[in-house]
């Protein structure tokens, strides 16, 4: 699809980085993501509380610090000095390793996600603003969330309690099944942007003109809803589920352990929110300017604009705003809809989601087929026709999932529907009268 | 669906997953954008209290520091918890006084029938939640005690309507 160099795009030849530049600008990067990530996950827990108490019409935390901002601080502080308990029938190792084994994929995965336009620094060079421009980015994240998995199994088999062991049965069916979803939905986004590393994502979106949510708008519903699962938050809470589960997989665990199941969870999400601004809303793309399409195609080469450190500062505003409307959505689904009963999340999973995510891969695959065929060129006019085809496949999948049964949950019979029900009626058991005086 | 749970016959506008999940976003995020809060924040700000809102005692007191209560012992018979503890006496002018004047405060049940009942407007329920103690002697209020609260006090009846009608 893209071919570098494009033709038509200016190269800028620009000072490469040094070995030595090189190095100490990842460790720059490392570190500041690293640090980063954490403070955002540590008021994305603030930002849940108060979320949560404005949809219920409550204040929420306003005692720490002015309207209490501080109240990270007094939670971290709080979880710190708690107690750790270790249940005397766990298995220490695993029981050990589990958070560990949450917190930090989750915590890794934000390394190939670009944030921001290269960062020229004068006499150094320019610096590509991604901890690490994996060219399997999103491979790397598959693998990575993937891997989350096993930190809530281990940890719901080792704390040798049942209703944690239920907690981690459920999220590994769970997480397992829509991470088929999840990958299938991403199929499309490689197809039309011809690969998988993250940054080649965003500059193909930029050269596009057109965000990907409109031309694979189908994909990115299903990316949203699988990564929803993924990331355990609701309405697919079913392995923490508070109310049937007394929190599921972490019910023993406490204190700072606790704490790093809770940072794995929302770095989850942090992340999530990340790829899907990456990959359906062009990434650190500022809308309809034209100044900031550049990519960093080698050391020291940059197609496209001109990078300028206040473009880098512009670029990354525009990523951070749609990852955090991407979490203030998350936040905004989990305090509205309850949770999936457990028979309607593997429906969904593997009879709605998978087929739909296969469908619209055949469908966008013949699509980009016919129109390379018909020599219509990569742009902006490829994308809308694209969009036309996604939005007649997304109206008859929208169409069909209103009229679905188990997830509605009440029936809406049609007369087919009535009359396989007619045909596989089985005679409901009599009730037996209730004994006389069981009451009194 | 499992084989034998009865499923209503429903319409679709009523029974769709997606529809019912939109239209509670909406509902959600108007309430986001626009909170209707009614939390008071208790300490700082406290809540108003209706005139005849009643809580802990108060002996009213004559101004040369005795209290008001002749001793009739209408309250403690009156009293549908028992709380109250009247030992009375009587002085060398034939009036009478309490000895011992106790209300036990976690007995209570705050009905106000003792400041109702009593002829002289000497024992009160006032307007004062905020009575914790550390033990739980301290709940049994004695006269001195009683005398030196100095909170609001209950409104009898609702002085717009005297005869409760």
């Amino acid at each position: 699809m893209i071919q570098f160099p494009a033709t038509n795009v200016p190269l800028h030849q620009v000072q490469p980085l040094s070995n030595t530049a090189f190095l100490i600008a990842s460790v720059i990067k490392v570190v500041v993501v690293f640090t980063g990530v954490m403070v955002v996950v540590a008021y994305l827990t603030l930002l849940e509380r108060w979320i949560s108490a404005w949809i219920q019409d409550r204040l929420g935390p306003n005692r720490v610090g002015p309207r209490g901002i501080l109240q990270p601080l007094a939670d971290g502080l709080k979880n710190l000095v708690k107690e750790e308990m270790y249940p005397a029938k766990a298995a220490n190792i695993y029981y050990i390793l589990a958070p560990m084994l949450t917190g930090i994929p989750a915590l890794m995965t934000f390394a190939v996600i670009p944030f921001a336009s290269p960062l020229p620094i004068p006499g150094v060079g320019v610096v590509n603003m991604v901890v690490a421009d994996l060219p399997i980015g999103i491979l790397y994240i598959l693998a990575l969330t993937s891997l989350g998995v096993y930190g809530i199994v281990m940890a719901g088999w080792a704390s040798n309690n049942k209703y944690a062991f239920l907690g981690g049965l459920r999220a590994s069916a769970q997480m397992v099944s829509y991470e088929v979803a999840l990958g299938m939905s991403l199929i499309p986004v490689f197809m039309l942007a011809g690969n998988v590393t993250l940054t080649q994502v965003v500059w193909a979106q930029q050269t596009m003109h057109l965000w990907y949510a409109l031309p694979l708008g189908l994909a990115f519903f299903l990316f949203v809803v699988s990564a929803f699962a993924e990331t355990n938050r609701l309405p697919f809470d079913l392995p923490e589920a508070e109310s049937e589960l007394i929190t599921g997989y972490h019910t023993e665990y406490s204190s700072m352990k606790f704490s790093l199941f809770f940072i794995g969870e929302y770095s989850n999400m942090l992340t999530a929110s990340a790829v899907m601004a990456t990959l359906f809303l062009g990434g650190w793309d500022i809308p309809i300017w034209q100044g900031d399409n550049m990519i960093m195609i080698a050391p020291g080469v940059v197609a496209g604009a001109e990078p300028a450190w206040w473009k880098t500062l512009l670029t990354f505003g525009a990523f951070a705003t749609k990852t955090g409307f991407f979490i203030l959505l998350y936040m905004w689904v989990r305090w509205t809809v309850p949770r999936f009963r457990y028979d309607q999340v593997m429906h969904l999973g593997w009879k709605v989601m998978l087929p739909t995510a296969l469908v619209f891969i055949v469908v966008t695959g013949t699509t980009i087929l016919v129109l390379d065929a018909l020599g219509i060129p990569y742009g902006l006019g490829f994308g809308l026709i694209l969009t036309v085809v996604n939005a007649v496949v997304a109206a008859i999948f929208f169409m069909v999932i209103d009229r679905d049964r188990v997830i509605s949950g009440a029936s809406a019979h049609d007369r087919r529907r009535r009359r396989v029900d007619a045909r596989l009626a089985m005679p409901v058991a009599v009730e037996e009268p209730e004994p006389a005086g069981i009451r009194d | 669906m499992a084989i034998g749970v009865k499923v209503m016959k429903r319409p679709v506008g009523t029974t769709s997953y997606l529809r019912a999940t939109l239209k509670g976003m909406a509902l959600t995020f108007r309430h986001l954008v626009r909170p209707q809060k009614v939390t008071l924040q208790y300490p700082e700000v406290k809540p108003e209290l209706a005139p005849r809102w009643r809580g802990t005692h108060r002996m009213a007191v004559h101004a040369d520091g005795r209290p008001k209560c002749v001793a009739c012992g209408l309250c403690p018979t009156i009293c549908p918890s028992n709380c109250i503890r009247l030992v009375p006496g009587e002085d060398d002018q034939g009036n009478r006084y309490p000895i011992v004047y106790e209300i036990d405060e976690f007995r209570c049940i705050f009905c106000g029938m003792c400041q109702e009942v009593c002829p002289v407007e000497a024992i009160h329920v006032g307007q004062d939640y905020e009575n914790s103690e550390f033990t739980r002697e301290r709940f049994i209020y004695d006269l001195d005690r009683l005398m030196a609260q100095d909170h609001p006090l209950a409104a009898l009846w609702d002085p717009e309507d005297p005869a409760s009608q």
